[in-house]
C-alpha cells in the first residue's frame, strides 16, 4: 500500500504539506512530493481540495490463513495472585469486541497455584480460560511467559490479543508479536471495530498526545494491542457465570529462563501504582519543601488514592521518581487528579490530562493547569490542603 | 566491553502545537532532538565502558539528517556512530524497525550490551528494544533504573508498578532504560570538535543482510488508518472566594453536585 500524488491534477496549494503530521510531504517545482517518512496515514488523501493525493493497495500474498484464527484472548496479569484491574478492564471491553464479532472471549491465566483465579475471569465475562500451571512461573519472567503464549497461540490460534500496557505487558507484548511476526499496536486508549474490513480499530496517542491514530492489522494474526489501564470501566462482576478451563500444559524448562529474579524492593511508603489510581494527589514545585509533601499524601490518603509529583518534585528529590506524573515519568488516568502547585507545563500535561477530573490548586492565576483543569482555585496551597482534607473526609463519612 | 546504543531522533513533540483553525499538527520550527530516553542509555553506556573500559557504538535507523542526533552522541563521548539509511526501510513499524536495527546490529560484529531508551517520545511504543532483543535471540530487561556490570553477568534494578525487581542476567542482553537511572553529561568543546569531524557511515539496503520483503512499509503489519487531533481539554471553573475555607466549601460542593466525592 502506498500514498501517491497524481503530478497532474496537482494544484499545489501545500494544504496537504501542513495537513501531514510526519512532515512527510514537500512541494518541489510546484508539486507536492511524498518522501520515504511517509508512514501511509492518509491524512493528506482527506486534505486534498484537489483530490490529487491517492491511497494505492497492492495486493499481497500472506501465509497466514485468516479464517483459521478465531476469539479474543486477554492475557490475565497478577501480581501476587490478584489479578490486575487492567485485566478485568480488558474482559469487559473484549465482551464487547467479542459480541460485534460473534466469537468467543477467553482469558490466559499463567502462573502457580493460579486456577483459582480462573472463577474471578469467568465472573468478569470470559467464554473459556486457558490455564498453563506452570512451577517456575511464579514470578513474572519474559522468557517462559512468551515461551507460553507462543505455544498456546500456535496450538488455539486467536484472533486477537488484549495485554495491559503495563510494565510486564509491554514487556510480553513486543517479544511475543515478534516472534510470531505479528503487528502489536502500544498503550492504546480505544478499541473498535473498524466498519470497513471488520478488523481491530486500535486507537492510540502519539506525538506526546497531541495527535491520535487509528491503526489496523489487516493480513497477520493474531491482531495484537495493549491497552492503557484504566481508559476501560471494570465489568461488574457476575460470579453465577462459569466457562469451560482448558488445561494446556507448559513446556517450559529451567534453562530456558535467562532472567533470575533475586529481590523485589519496595520504595513507596504510599502506594505508587499510579497507573491504576482512581485518584491521584500530585504536589509540585508549590509544595515548597519536602515535609509538605504530608499535605499531599494527607489528601490522598482521605481520597483512597494515589501520590504523584511533578518532574520538578522529583528532581529535587522529594520524592522518588516512580511517583512521577508527565511525558519522562508516569501516564495517567484516574477518575480524579489534584495538582497541587503544579504550574502545568505541557510535559507534565502530556501525563495527565486523560483524567476524568481535574483539580487544580495554585498560587498563580495564569498558571497553565488552570486551561485543562475542569475546578481550580487560586490560592495558598498550604493553606487550602489541609481545609481540603478535613472537607473531603468529612464528605466521605455523611 | 561492546556496547551498542540505539538512538531515534524526534520532533521534540513538546515543542508541537496542534492549529486550532485546521486542526492539524504544527510541525514548523519544532527542533529535531536525540530522543531524551536515548541519551539516558547513552550515559548508562558510558558509565559502563568508564569503569569496565571497551568501546560504545551508536546506532539509528533514520532518513540521512539524523546524522545531526548520532554527532550529539559523540560529542558526548560515543567511539563511534553509524547511520543506518534508505527508503527501502521508510514507512516501518515496530516489527520492521526492530528487523532492520537487529541486522545493523549483527553487521557490527560481536556485542555484550544493547541500550535502548525505554520509549521514543513521537512514538511511544516501548516496542523496537524488546522486538530487537527477540530477532538476536538475547534476553532482556526493560524499564532498568539501576545497572552494576560484573565479569559475566548485569545486576539490574527493573522499574516496576509497585517497586523494583533486582534480576540477574548474563551478556550479551538488551537494556532499555528510564529516565531517573542517571543524568546525562552534555557534550564536551573537545568531543563537539572530535564529532565534527567524524565521519558517520551510512549504510543502505545493499549493506545489510536482509529480506527485503520484512523492511519499510511492506514488512510493516500494522498500518495507520486515521490521523486525528483529540478534542482539547477545556477550561473549566475557576472559584471566586474572599478566603480558603470559603473557597474549599464551595469546591467540595461542586465535587458532590457532580458526584466525584
Amino acid at each position: 500500500m502506498a500514498v501517491k500524488v497524481v503530478a497532474e491534477a496537482c494544484v499545489g496549494c501545500s494544504a496537504c504539506v501542513s495537513a501531514c503530521p510526519f512532515g512527510a510531504i514537500v512541494m518541489e517545482d510546484g508539486k507536492a512530493f511524498i518522501t520515504e517518512a511517509c508512514t501511509v496515514c492518509g491524512a493528506c488523501v482527506d486534505a486534498c481540495p484537489a483530490a490529487a493525493i491517492v491511497r494505492e493497495q497492492e495486493e499481497k500474498q500472506f501465509k497466514t490463513n485468516k479464517e483459521d484464527y478465531r476469539g479474543i484472548w486477554v492475557f490475565i496479569e497478577q501480581m501476587a495472585g490478584q489479578i490486575r484491574s487492567v485485566s478485568h478492564e480488558l474482559l469487559g471491553e473484549g465482551r464487547k469486541l467479542a459480541d460485534a464479532m460473534g466469537q468467543e472471549l477467553a482469558g490466559v491465566i499463567i502462573g502457580r497455584d493460579v486456577e483459582p483465579l480462573a472463577k474471578e475471569v469467568f465472573a468478569s465475562g470470559a467464554d473459556k480460560v486457558y490455564l498453563v500451571e506452570e512451577p517456575l512461573c511464579g514470578h513474572y519472567h519474559t522468557d517462559a511467559y512468551t515461551r507460553i503464549m507462543i505455544d498456546l497461540i500456535a496450538n488455539y490460534k486467536p484472533n486477537v490479543v488484549l495485554l495491559g500496557a503495563t510494565n510486564d505487558g509491554r514487556d510480553l507484548g513486543p517479544r511475543v508479536a515478534c516472534r510470531v511476526g505479528t503487528g502489536l499496536t502500544a498503550d492504546c486508549t480505544s478499541l473498535g471495530v473498524d466498519p470497513e474490513t471488520g478488523l481491530v480499530a486500535w486507537t492510540r496517542p502519539a506525538f506526546g498526545g497531541n495527535i491520535m491514530a487509528t491503526i489496523l492489522c489487516p493480513e497477520h494474526r493474531p491482531q495484537m494491542g495493549t491497552v492503557r489501564p484504566k481508559v476501560f470501566k471494570r465489568p461488574v462482576q457476575d460470579f453465577g457465570r462459569s466457562g469451560e478451563i482448558i488445561r494446556v500444559a507448559s513446556t517450559v524448562q529451567a534453562e530456558d529462563i535467562r532472567t533470575k529474579v533475586v529481590g523485589f524492593l519496595r520504595v513507596c511508603t504510599t502506594s505508587c501504582n499510579l497507573e491504576e489510581a482512581e485518584v491521584i494527589v500530585s504536589g509540585g514545585r508549590g509544595m515548597g519543601k519536602p515535609e509538605n509533601f504530608r499535605l499531599v499524601e494527607e489528601l490522598a490518603e482521605a481520597f483512597g488514592g494515589s501520590v504523584g509529583a511533578s518532574r520538578a518534585a522529583v528532581d529535587a528529590g522529594w520524592k522518588p521518581a516512580l511517583h512521577q506524573v508527565g511525558q519522562t515519568g508516569k501516564t495517567v488516568g484516574p477518575k480524579v487528579y489534584v495538582a497541587c502547585g503544579i504550574s502545568g507545563a505541557i510535559q507534565h500535561l502530556a501525563g495527565m490530562s486523560s483524567s476524568d477530573v481535574v483539580i487544580a490548586i495554585n498560587r498563580d492565576s495564569d498558571a497553565p493547569i488552570f486551561k485543562i483543569a475542569d475546578y481550580g482555585i487560586v490560592g495558598d496551597v498550604l493553606e487550602i490542603l489541609p481545609l481540603l482534607t478535613e472537607a473531603v473526609k468529612k464528605q466521605k463519612q455523611a | 566491553m561492546e556496547i551498542v546504543v540505539c538512538i531515534k531522533q524526534v520532533p521534540d513533540t513538546t515543542e508541537v502545537k496542534i492549529d486550532p483553525q485546521t486542526n492539524t499538527l504544527v510541525r514548523q520550527g519544532v527542533p529535531s532532538i536525540v530522543n531524551p530516553f536515548d541519551k539516558n542509555a547513552l550515559e548508562a553506556a558510558l558509565q559502563i565502558k568508564e569503569k569496565q573500559g571497551g568501546r560504545v557504538t551508536v546506532l539509528s535507523m533514520g532518513p540521512p539528517q539524523a546524522k545531526d542526533a548520532l554527532k550529539e552522541c559523540l560529542a558526548m563521548g560515543a567511539d563511534q556512530a553509524v547511520l543506518i539509511s534508505d527508503r527501502a526501510f521508510g514507512g516501518a513499524d515496530t516489527l520492521a524497525t526492530s528487523y532492520t536495527l537487529a541486522a545493523a546490529v549483527k553487521k557490527l560484529g560481536r556485542f555484550d550490551i544493547i541500550l535502548c531508551g525505554k520509549q521514543a517520545i513521537d512514538g511511544d511504543t516501548a516496542q523496537v528494544g524488546p522486538e530487537m532483543a527477540e530477532h538476536l535471540g538475547i534476553p532482556q530487561v526493560t524499564y532498568v533504573a539501576k545497572i552494576d556490570v560484573a565479569d559475566e553477568a548485569v545486576r539490574v534494578e527493573r522499574e516496576h508498578e509497585e517497586g523494583y525487581e533486582v534480576i540477574e542476567v548474563s551478556m550479551p542482553v538488551l537494556l532499555t532504560v528510564v529516565k531517573s537511572i542517571n543524568d546525562p553529561r552534555m557534550p564536551t568543546v573537545k568531543g563537539t570538535m572530535r564529532a565534527n569531524r567524524a565521519e558517520i557511515p551510512a549504510w543502505t539496503l545493499s549493506d545489510l543482510e536482509v529480506e527485503p520483503e520484512r523492511l519499510g512499509l511492506k514488512g510493516s503489519p500494522t498500518q495507520v488508518r486515521r490521523i486525528f487531533t483529540p478534542e482539547q481539554r477545556k477550561q473549566g471553573e475557576v472559584i471566586e472566594a474572599a478566603t480558603a475555607s470559603e473557597a474549599v466549601a464551595a469546591l467540595v460542593q461542586k465535587l458532590s453536585e457532580a458526584k466525584i466525592v
